[in-house]
């Protein structure tokens, strides 16, 4: 009697461990990567993402519609291509835009989507076709630094001039 | 060493005799299931309030969850649960197998024709062995959620982003999978530890509390140092 209690005892605590590590693998590790709301994909190409990564939020007006499903190199126009797997509860004119922006000074990236003026949906398959880049901090900068340059030239001009 | 060839050798015959291993897996590992756990929830909550404090200067907070996953799943899930394992299991297997020996169970068994290694040391090894990586799961799965409970319903962080940034930034094979690999690891070394300690031990009640003591000192200092040969072999590609 006492052994088949704890044969039962330790089937239990083997089936708890099991479960803890099945756990591990879906919902922390990235086994199964499927939510379970129901979603249409579209895509948006982009010459730049940045460091967009899988799974980054899509949001609109500040709120979460959906996940970047794909991120590929579209080789023939050398851009990227981003599967964005929207919320089947919300829609979006065609004409939507999307923009590559992050969140906080050094927060993720995330997609934003301003919706457009169209009275047609975007559908699954559809593509964006209007679309804005990450903003690349080296390439802020050298422009930054090369707009102090010509103003700097532009002084030494202007001087003489006046 | 010619123990652990002994011991190793005598791993599969000790399979014959199941119920003696389901016996200590009952044993070793029911048993510790109640201080894993609760530790695994504390040091969730923890790590989830003390990753959020820090992370919150960067205005990064939605990392907590990966933050808090990869911090468990690869380091202190199976760390804490083998120094804990050494504290609550291997001074037991030491203390048991060291008062055998003192009470010359072992040496009337081979006098018997019983191998003491197949039939009281080997179904514990394997009891350590099985339990111990399960126990690590646990841990850093109740952890998990102990950094959720801390991080989504108290502070009030997106749940959505807490998940989808700890699934996009753990990988199964590379964290999970090196972090079983440690707490297989881990358990081999502080069951072995044990084993010896009380195998090996002076058959007096010193001797037992003296072999007692180094199994949690030796099994502790050899965990953190082989954690670290692991940690580096793994993670250094």
């Amino acid at each position: 009697m006492q052994k088949s209690k704890n044969d039962v005892w330790v089937g239990l605590f083997v089936m708890l461990g099991a479960a803890a590590i099945v756990f591990l693998a879906l919902r922390a590790g990235n086994l199964l990567t499927l939510s379970f709301a129901e979603t249409y994909s579209v895509t948006a190409r982009f010459d730049n993402i940045g460091s967009l990564k899988l799974r980054a939020p899509v949001k609109s007006a500040g709120v979460v519609v959906g996940r970047v499903g794909a991120i590929g190199f579209d080789g023939g126009n050398y851009q990227a291509s981003v599967r964005l797997d929207l919320d089947q509860r919300f829609t979006f004119p065609k004409d939507s835009s999307a923009k590559i922006l992050t969140s906080g000074l050094l927060g993720e990236q995330y997609i934003g989507i301003e919706p457009g003026a169209e009275e047609k949906l975007l559908a699954a398959g559809d593509k964006i076709g209007a679309t804005q880049s990450a903003v690349v901090l080296e390439n802020l900068i050298s422009q930054f630094l090369f707009n102090k340059a010509a103003e700097g030239s532009g002084g030494t001009e202007g001087g003489p001039k006046k | 060493m010619a123990l652990l060839g002994r011991l190793l050798a005598s791993l599969a015959p000790s399979l014959r005799r199941a119920r003696l291993v389901s016996d200590q897996v009952h044993f070793i590992g029911n048993y510790s299931l109640a201080i894993i756990s609760v530790s695994g929830l504390f040091v969730g909550f923890v790590l989830g309030l003390q990753g959020y404090y820090t992370l919150q200067r960067y205005g990064s907070e939605e990392a907590l969850g990966v933050l808090v996953a990869l911090s468990l799943v690869r380091e202190l899930g199976p760390v804490i649960t083998a120094l804990l394992f050494a504290g609550r299991a291997g001074t037991a297997l030491t203390a048991e197998i060291g008062l055998m020996k003192a009470g010359e169970q072992l040496a009337a068994m081979e006098m018997m024709a019983v191998d003491p290694v197949q039939r009281v040391l080997a179904p514990r090894f394997w009891g350590g062995v099985v339990a111990m990586p399960l126990l690590a799961a646990i841990f850093s799965a109740v952890g998990i959620v102990g950094g959720w409970i801390v991080g989504v319903p108290l502070i009030g962080l997106d749940g959505g982003g807490f998940w989808s940034q700890m699934q996009s930034g753990v990988d199964v094979f590379k964290d999970v999978g090196n972090g079983m690999v440690k707490s297989c690891a881990f358990g081999f070394t502080v069951t072995f530890v044990a084993l010896l300690q009380g195998y090996a031990c002076q058959p007096t009640p010193e001797g037992v509390a003296r072999a007692t003591t180094r199994t949690v000192v030796l099994a502790s200092l050899a965990v953190l140092a082989l954690d670290f040969v692991l940690t580096a072999m793994m993670f250094s590609v």
